[in-house]
C-alpha cells in the first residue's frame, strides 16, 4: 500500500507585486525551493525547510513563510509528528534521524525557576561603579591552601596548583566538530572565543590547520572514534575532553556520514575520503571508572601533565553517581550535556526521548559532590539547552562553574534552527562543507556576532549578580538562595534543591 | 649511539616516563627499562627516533599516542599496548591483553603469542599511515571490531582449529584482517565478509610475516606455505542504509 505524499511543512509565497525579479530567492535556496520561470518566481514549497534564507536576503520583503498551511485532523495523541514519523516508518523500515535538540513538549525548568534580588535590607551592587568578578576557573581546587613564612616576612605557597583554564566569563562553547560543521563557522568561534579571554570546543573532528592560531583557546576532543588524534593535537589543545556520552544521543555514538567526509575533512579527521567516521558508544578501552582513569591519566602523561582534562557525559538519571566517579578518576572537569543539547544528527527517539534536563543534572551533581567533600577536586560545566544569559546565572546558581553554548552560538552566527543539519546543505554556511555554502559565511562578521552575543550575556550576567547583591561569580555558585521555583512540585524542588516561591 | 639503562624497580609510571622522555631530549637512541613491573603508559606520547629494551611486564596502554619509537618488550604485557599510536613498532615477547592496538592510526605492533578481547579494535588509516598488528598466537572476540583501516594478521601458531571467538570485524568499514586457516561463519560480524585469501594478498602480507619471524626466530617458512582467510568490509558506508530522515 502506498501511504502517499504528506502534507508540506511550510508554504512559502512570493508577492508578485513586491517582487523585482532579482533572483537572490533562487540563489541562495540550498533546498531548491525556487525557480525563475518568465512569468516570475516559482516555488516548490514542499522542499523548503524554513531557514529562512530566503527572506534574508529578499532586498522587497516579498517572501513569506507560513508554517503547515495543510493540516491533518487535529489530535491531542495522534499529532502531525506522530502520523509523519509512523509513515516514514512504515515506508522505510528504518530508524528516524533529525537535526539539532530535543523536540519534545517538555517543561523547560529553567523557565520555572526565577532569580532573586536585594530590596532595603542588604542592598543590590551597582556593577556599574563597582567592580563584578566574572573571571572563572576550570579545574581542580585545593581543599585548603598552605604557606609558609620566610624569617624576611615574606609569604609563599606551598600548596601545588594543577594547571586550571583561566576564563574571563563563564561562558564557553561547546563541541561542535569539523564535519559537522564548517570550517567557517569554526573559525568565526574560534575568534571570538580568543578575543572574549574564553574556550571553545574542536569536536571530534581534529583540528584544521586554518584554527592553529587559536589553538590557546582550544580544547581538544578525545572521543571514542578518536578521529584526529594524535600527540601533536594532544599538545595544541590548552585542554583535553573526554567525550564519553552527549546529551541529544545519550548512549550512543557519533556517526559522521561519509558524504560529509570531503578532502580536507578526511585530512582533519585522519580518515579515507567518503568513509563514514564512526564513533561507537563505548570508548573500547573504557568499561570502567577505573578505565576511565587509567585514559585520564594517559592524556595527562601524554602531555606531561600540563593540561586539564575534562570528561563530557550526558545527563541521566544516575548522573550524581557517575560524575562522583569521574571526580575520583583524576579528571578536572565534568561537562554535563542536558537533554536539550544540540546535534547534527541524531536518531529522533533517543534525542527526544532519552536523558534528563541540565537543571536537575547540575543540581544533582553538585549536591552529591558536596555531601562526599569533593566538590573542589572537579569543576562542572553544564551544557545543552542554554538559551540565554538567565539561564547562565540559574545554572550556576544551582551548581555549574561554568556553561558551554552551542545552538545559541550557531544562531548567533545565522541559524534558524530549521533541525536539518543532517542534509549538508545549511544554507547559512555552518552545518555544511559545500564550498559555495561555506563562503556565505564571513568568519570575521560571524565572529563578531558571537563575540556579542557573549559580551551582552556576560553583563547581563554582571547586571543579575548585582541585583543578587553579589559581586563574585564565585559567590553565585551553588548558592540555591538565590533561586526560588515557581510552579514546580515539591519532588522537583527537592532534587533541585531550591525552595518555592515565597519560601 | 648513546644506551641508557634505567632500574625502574620500584618507580612510579610519572617519573620513569619523565626520565625516559629527558633521555630522548639528551639524545640517547637506546633506552634500556629493566625491573619493569606493571608501570602504565611506558612511552606515552614520546616522539622521537629511540629504541627501547622493556626487560619485565609493562602495564596498560604502552606506547599509547607514541610517535616514532621502537619498544621491545622481553615479556607480556597487559592491556592495550599500541593505543592511538601513531608511528613506530612495539615487540613483545609473549602474550598482551585486551584491545590491544585500540584505535591505532600507524607503525606496527607484533605480538608473539596471544592477544585478549577487542584487539585491533577501531584501527583507521589515512594516507600513507596505515597501522599494523601481527599476532602469533590467537585474539578473544571482537577482533577488527569497528576497524576503519590499516592491517591486522593473526597466525594462531598453536591452533589447528578454525578461528571461533564472536564478533570478528564487526562494522568494519575499512582495512583487512588475514587469519591463518579458515574461520568460523557464525563468527562474523555485521558488515564483514571472509574469502580465502589469494596469491597477490599473501604476497601483500608476506614482508609482515618475514618481520614477525625475524623477531622471534621462527622459520617463515612453512607460515609463508599456509593458507589465509582475508576478512575485508563490505562497504566503507555498513550502516549508512540504517536511517531515514525525520
Amino acid at each position: 500500500m502506498i501511504i502517499g505524499s504528506r502534507p508540506t511543512k511550510f508554504q512559502v509565497v512570493v508577492d508578485k507585486n513586491q517582487c523585482m525579479l532579482c533572483g537572490r530567492c533562487v540563489e541562495n535556496c540550498s533546498y531548491n525551493v525556487f525557480r525563475m520561470e518568465p512569468e516570475g518566481i516559482i516555488t516548490n514549497t514542499r522542499n523548503c525547510v524554513a531557514c529562512h534564507r530566503c527572506i534574508s536576503q529578499c532586498p522587497r520583503d516579498a517572501i513569506s513563510i507560513k508554517e503547515r498551511p495543510c493540516d491533518y485532523r487535529s489530535h491531542p495523541v495522534w499529532t502531525a509528528q506522530i502520523k509523519e514519523n509512523i509513515f516514514k516508518q512504515a515506508e522505510s523500515g528504518k530508524i528516524l534521524l533529525g537535526g539539532m535538540g530535543n523536540a519534545g513538549q517538555y517543561p523547560i525548568l529553567f523557565d520555572h525557576l526565577v532569580l532573586d534580588a536585594c530590596q532595603v535590607t542588604n542592598p543590590s551592587i551597582d556593577p556599574l561603579r563597582e567592580p563584578m568578578e566574572l573571571r572563572t576557573y576550570i579545574g581542580k581546587k585545593p581543599k585548603q591552601l598552605e604557606f609558609i613564612q620566610t624569617p624576611e616576612e615574606d609569604t609563599s605557597l606551598v600548596t601545588e596548583l594543577v594547571p586550571n583554564l583561566k576564563l574571563e566569563t563563564p561562558i564557553m562553547i561547546g563541541h561542535m566538530s569539523y564535519g559537522a560543521i564548517s570550517l567557517n563557522a569554526h573559525k568565526a568561534m574560534a575568534k571570538a572565543v580568543s578575543e572574549i579571554g574564553t574556550f571553545m570546543g574542536t569536536g571530534e573532528g581534529g583540528l584544521h590547520e586554518a584554527l592553529y592560531p587559536y589553538q590557546n583557546n582550544m580544547i581538544v576532543q578525545v572521543a571514542s572514534g578518536r578521529f584526529g588524534v594524535d600527540v601533536n593535537y594532544l599538545e595544541r589543545g590548552a585542554a583535553i575532553e573526554i567525550k564519553i556520552g552527549q546529551g541529544a544521543k545519550p548512549g550512543i555514538g557519533g556517526h559522521l556520514p561519509g558524504e560529509k567526509v570531503c578532502a580536507d575533512v578526511s585530512c582533519t579527521r585522519m580518515i579515507p575520503e567518503g568513509s563514514d567516521a564512526i564513533s561507537p558508544a563505548p570508548h573500547h578501552d573504557i568499561y570502567s571508572i577505573e578505565d576511565l582513569k587509567q585514559l585520564v591519566l594517559s592524556l595527562k602523561e601524554a602531555t606531561e601533565w600540563k593540561k586539564p582534562v575534562f570528561v563530557k557525559i550526558a545527563a541521566v538519571h544516575n548522573v550524581a553517581a557517575i560524575a562522583a566517579g569521574i571526580a575520583r578518576s583524576g579528571a578536572d572537569a565534568v561537562v554535563i550535556d542536558g537533554f536539550r543539547g544540540g546535534t547534527g544528527a541524531a536518531p529522533s527517539v533517543f534525542r527526544d526521548h532519552v536523558g534528563i534536563p541540565i537543571e536537575a543534572a547540575v543540581a544533582a551533581v553538585d549536591a552529591k559532590l558536596r555531601k562526599q567533600g569533593i566538590r573542589n577536586e572537579v569543576s562542572i560545566i553544564a551544557s545543552g539547552g542554554i538559551r540565554q544569559s538567565a539561564d547562565v546565572a540559574k545554572a550556576i546558581c544551582l551548581g555549574a562553574d561554568a556553561v558551554y553554548i552551542g545552538t545559541a552560538a550557531l544562531v548567533a552566527m545565522g541559524c534558524r534552527v530549521c533541525g536539518t543539519c543532517y542534509r549538508g546543505l545549511c544554507s547559512w554556511g555552518i552545518a555544511t562543507q559545500r564550498p559555495d555554502l561555506v563562503t556565505r559565511l564571513n568568519p570575521d562578521e560571524a565572529a563578531n556576532n558571537v563575540k556579542n552575543l557573549i559580551d551582552a550575556w556576560t553583563l547581563e550576567l554582571a547586571e543579575l549578580m548585582g541585583a543578587a547583591g553579589i559581586n563574585s561569580i564565585e559567590s553565585l555558585r551553588g548558592n540555591r538562595d538565590r533561586l526560588r521555583g515557581y510552579m514546580l512540585d515539591q519532588s522537583m524542588l527537592d532534587v533541585l534543591d531550591v525552595n518555592a516561591i515565597g519560601a | 649511539m648513546t644506551q641508557i639503562t634505567i632500574d625502574a624497580a620500584g618507580i612510579h609510571y610519572t617519573p620513569l616516563n619523565k626520565q625516559i622522555r629527558q633521555a630522548v631530549r639528551d639524545g640517547a637512541s637506546e633506552i634500556i627499562l629493566n625491573n619493569i613491573m606493571g608501570q602504565r603508559f611506558i612511552g606515552d606520547g614520546l616522539t622521537g627516533n629511540v629504541k627501547i629494551t622493556v626487560n619485565g611486564v609493562p602495564g596498560g596502554d604502552l606506547g599509547m599516542f607514541m610517535k616514532g619509537p621502537t619498544i621491545e618488550v622481553f615479556g607480556n604485557a597487559d592491556h592495550a599496548p599500541g593505543n592511538t599510536m601513531d608511528e613506530g613498532t612495539i615487540i613483545i615477547h609473549g602474550a598482551s591483553g585486551d584491545a590491544t592496538g585500540h584505535s591505532m592510526r600507524g607503525g606496527k605492533v607484533f605480538i608473539r603469542d596471544d592477544i585478549g578481547y577487542r584487539g585491533g579494535i577501531h584501527m583507521k588509516q589515512y594516507m600513507d599511515k596505515r597501522p599494523v598488528l601481527v599476532i602469533g598466537g590467537s585474539a578473544k572476540a571482537f577482533l577488527g571490531e569497528y576497524m576503519a583501516g590499516g592491517l591486522v594478521i593473526m597466525f594462531r601458531l598453536s591452533d589447528d582449529e578454525p578461528y571461533a571467538e564472536m564478533g570478528l570485524a564487526s562494522g568494519i568499514h575499512g582495512g583487512e584482517i588475514f587469519i591463518r586457516g579458515t574461520v568460523e561463519d557464525w563468527t562474523l560480524g555485521i558488515g564483514s565478509n571472509a574469502q580465502p585469501a589469494t596469491s597477490e594478498d599473501l604476497e601483500r602480507i608476506k614482508p609482515y610475516i618475514l618481520e614477525f619471524s625475524s623477531y622471534y626466530n621462527i622459520d617463515p617458512t612453512s607460515l609463508l606455505n599456509n593458507s589465509f582467510t582475508r576478512i575485508a568490509p563490505v562497504s566503507a558506508r555498513p550502516f549508512a542504509g540504517k536511517y531515514t530522515w525525520e
